[in-house]
């Protein structure tokens, strides 16, 4: 009988510890922290490992709002020199039950943020395989930024337009008065070969009094 | 022994104002053709021009892929041998006879005005999806004033649990391209009706080209002080910024390391004889325009000489810069590949971060391999091949709006050097599009469509409209299939079809030695053994073997083209689909009539002469000769004289 106690003895760490490897209810976690932090980046030891197990208790007292939670149901092992291990979540009331993963993966993704800022990482770098980070939300505007700067260069058009096109009219404005003017200055002038003058006078012609027939004179 | 060939053309001195009269006008400054400001506004113009997206965008992939270095020798050779003879006789053509591209083939010869005809219609069809481009490179300009850029991140799903699937499977950039701007449809057949955006981004397009367009040379020759000197300013911001980046070295050294066997490839000169053509934007009509509105004595052939050195600059340049970027792209790619590798082994072995480097990944990889082949292999751990991603050879918008756009997004400061390259690719196609406006305007002012009387701003409020509304085929769902369609039968077969006939039409019909007297009379010397050499037998022959080689492989092989289907197996590699059988049609349209215009112009007015002389009381033909239109006024002035007499 001793000896059957002896063995039970033994056997019941081993047993402990089975929660924690063998379960389906265990999540994998990785950090890279040296791929996040570079040169800053701290040493993964046992003090970290508290951390790691202090918001995860944390994040499991939010999500039930119960205050029991503490370090002790936070168990760990595999823990391996990449920085990866296993967790399990053990019920506040009875050590030997285990927290179903459902629950875990819930409160871990509702305070995923501040589980990462605990730790100076990002969703890319802290991962708990089998739980996918929550997208943040896209960025939703207003009014969109193209239709800003469209208005913008289409304003711009108009005005250029409007400018140009009152412009030319003005200048047609005032091309029609000077030549209204000018015109009982320009029939003196001799029309010669047509090529040179041509243009000056516009589609028809400077007009030459001596080749006309003007009806101003007294008819016969 | 002088080879002379000279076709029999009656009637071309009254066509053409002589050298007396031309001296005469210059002196007086008399006549109504717009003139230049200064040279400088003109050397702006051209070059403006003849640079364009394709010494951006097609140039580099056609220099990495057709053997880096080694694509300058054809590309030089073709440039001097082609390029500056085609250039400077439209030049000196456009200068000598002062009309546009109509005006001038009907003055050398009636029958030739097809050429001309043949000219504005391929500067119409371009102008209309030319200008398509330039909304899209506007839309992306519009959306470049945010941060974090929306093509650098797939958008999120509904429940935000993922991203959405279409951009899971391919990139942020391919998704913000062909689903947020183009919305492609499957097939060209589907429609997928007009998306409102690009329309409004069409819209934008045409009202900054109709502003600059308004009065013609007097607005243009303002514009291009910024559209043709920006792009140069931009390229080297880009050249410094890409220096500094990683990478960028990798890139140079692939577009420029030579491959001397490509030079035996005739594809190699095909290639380089059809760019440096197109680069030059020759037989567009637009380049006689523009030289007809210089005076009499302008040097042409200095002109001609230092705007092929400026093109061929600007595509080495341009070419330059784009690779520094692509080869920044491509080692990022590698870096990333690299790095997901490591990451990955690192995660199956449970090793401590910094165990596999870069420098020791391949013995780290082999040696797991000897110890654990199975885990290895299962693994599926991705090739990464720095090359692949250099090759990754992408041309036109793939280029612009795919991989320049992802780089962009790793550069730090994003929105500033996508606004940056955005209005650098606006500046290049506007200035462009300036020529191809002027190629249509000016020959429709020639065939006398409209009325003397209506103001230029109308008529080029008219042809903008028209243009902007028959565009709107290219913002449908389907309108980047259309593009591709337009681009590669519009804008291709017709110009060297029209460039042919130009050369022959100015050496045989005009004249080479009426033109070398026009070019003493001109530039003061008579153009050397080169030009001569060039003009009378080396181009054509050099245009004519490109035609057949073009014509040739476009009629006999498989015309398909590549739709972006998330339907299909091979997404998101774009899908190969063969056209509907009405496209045919499409195609006649578009290379046919163009190229048909030339003999087709001449068929026509040979028949109405026919016709004419059987019925001798026909009204006299117009002719556009100096001394006809003095001797029609004249009689008209007789007639009134005679009339009033009769009355009174």
């Amino acid at each position: 009988m001793l000896a059957g106690v002896l063995l039970l003895i033994f056997l019941s760490p081993l047993v402990a510890q089975d929660p924690c490897k063998d379960s389906k209810d265990g999540f994998k976690v990785r950090l890279s922290i040296k791929t996040a932090l570079g040169n800053d980046a701290y040493e993964w030891n046992e003090s970290e490992m508290f951390l790691f197990r202090s918001t995860v208790a944390y994040a499991m007292r939010k999500q039930t709002n119960q205050d029991t939670y503490n370090i002790e149901n936070i168990l760990v092992c595999n823990d391996t020199q990449r920085v990866s291990f296993v967790f399990v979540v053990t019920s506040p009331d009875n050590q030997a039950q285990l927290i179903p993963k459902a629950q875990v993966e819930q409160a871990v993704r509702q305070n995923k943020r501040r589980i990462n800022s605990a730790f100076l990482l990002s969703d890319m770098t802290l991962e708990f395989v089998g739980i996918p980070p929550t997208l943040s939300a896209p960025i939703t505007y207003k009014t969109q930024p193209w239709l800003i700067v469209f208005g913008v260069v289409i304003g711009g058009v108009a005005v250029g337009i409007v400018a140009l096109l009152m412009s030319t009219a003005s200048k047609k404005r005032r091309a029609k008065g000077k030549a209204a003017g000018l015109s009982e200055e320009d029939e003196g002038i001799v029309k010669e070969n047509g090529t040179a003058l041509s243009g000056l006078g516009g589609n028809h012609g400077v007009y030459n009094q001596a080749f006309s027939n003007d009806d101003r004179f007294t008819q016969l | 022994m002088k080879l002379k060939l000279k076709l029999p053309n009656p009637g071309l001195e009254d066509r053409v104002p002589n050298h007396d009269v031309l001296e005469r006008l210059e002196v007086e400054e008399a006549g109504d053709r717009p003139k230049w400001d200064n040279k400088a506004q003109y050397m702006l113009t051209c070059v403006g021009f003849c640079v364009g997206l394709g010494n951006v965008w097609r140039f580099p992939y056609l220099c990495q892929s057709h053997g880096g270095g080694a694509f300058m020798i054809p590309f030089l050779i073709l440039l001097v041998f082609e390029g500056i003879p085609l250039l400077h006789l439209e030049f000196a053509i456009g200068q000598r006879i002062r009309k546009g591209s109509v005006g001038v083939w009907r003055s050398i010869n009636p029958y030739m005005i097809g050429v001309g005809i043949a000219s504005m219609l391929v500067s119409f069809l371009v102008s209309l999806y030319y200008n398509t481009i330039i909304a899209l490179v506007m839309w992306y300009f519009f959306n470049s004033f945010q941060d974090p850029l929306p093509w650098t991140q797939c958008p999120v799903n509904e429940n935000r649990t993922g991203f959405i699937s279409e951009c899971e499977r391919s990139s942020p950039v391919d998704y913000f391209w062909y689903r947020e701007t183009l919305n492609a449809s499957k097939t060209i057949d589907e429609t997928g009706g007009l998306q409102w955006w690009m329309v409004l981004s069409l819209i934008s397009a045409w009202g900054v080209l109709y502003v600059s367009c308004i009065r013609g040379i007097e607005t243009t020759g303002k514009a291009v002080y910024v559209t043709s000197t920006l792009p140069y300013v931009v390229l080297t911001i880009f050249l410094i910024r890409g220096l500094t980046l990683k990478g960028s070295i990798d890139g140079i050294k692939f577009l420029f390391t030579p491959d001397l066997n490509e030079l035996a490839n005739p594809n190699t000169w095909l290639d380089a004889g059809a760019q440096v053509f197109y680069s030059f934007s020759l037989a567009f009509g637009g380049l006689i325009s523009f030289s007809s509105y210089n005076s009499v004595h302008n040097n042409c052939e200095q002109d001609a000489v230092i705007i092929s050195i400026i093109n061929a600059f600007t595509s080495i340049y341009a070419a330059t810069v784009i690779y520094t970027i692509i080869g920044f792209r491509a080692t990022e790619r590698f870096d990333d590949c690299v790095s997901g590798n490591i990451l990955t082994l690192l995660n199956t072995f449970d090793l401590p971060e910094g165990n596999i480097t870069e420098s020791n990944y391949e013995e780290v990889l082999h040696s797991l391999n000897t110890t654990s082949p199975d885990i290895i292999s299962s693994l599926a751990l991705k090739t990464c091949d720095l090359n692949s991603y250099l090759s990754e050879g992408v041309e036109g918008t793939g280029l612009a709006f795919i991989v320049f756009t992802e780089a962009i997004t790793k550069m730090p400061l994003s929105p500033l050097w996508s606004v940056l390259f955005f209005i650098m690719l606006f500046c290049l196609g506007l200035s462009s599009m300036f020529g191809n406006i002027e190629g249509v305007l000016v020959p429709l002012q020639d065939l006398k469509v409209f009325p003397k009387s209506w103001p230029k701003e109308l008529m080029s409020g008219i042809i903008c409209l028209v243009c902007c509304l028959i565009g709107l085929i290219f913002v449908q769902g389907s309108g980047n299939y259309w593009l591709a369609l337009f681009d590669t039968f519009a804008g291709s077969i017709p110009l060297l079809v029209i460039a042919f006939s130009e050369m022959i039409g100015v050496v045989y019909v005009y004249g080479i030695d009426r033109f070398n007297e026009d070019l003493i009379f001109m530039i003061g010397h008579k153009p050397n053994i080169f030009w001569q050499a060039t003009w009378r037998f080396i181009s054509p022959l050099i245009m004519l073997a490109i035609f057949i080689f073009y014509f040739s492989t476009t009629v006999t092989k498989e015309i398909f083209y590549i739709a972006w289907d998330p339907d299909s197996e091979n997404f998101p590699t774009l899908e190969k689909k063969p056209y509907p059988s009405w496209i045919y049609l499409i195609i006649f349209f578009l290379a046919g009539i163009p190229s048909l215009a030339v003999p087709g112009a001449a068929a026509f007015r040979a028949i109405r002469e026919y016709c004419c002389k059987k019925h001798p009381n026909a009204s006299v033909k117009e002719t556009d000769s100096v001394s006809y239109k003095v001797h029609m006024q004249d009689e008209e002035l007789k007639t009134q004289k005679s009339d009033k007499a009769f009355y009174t």
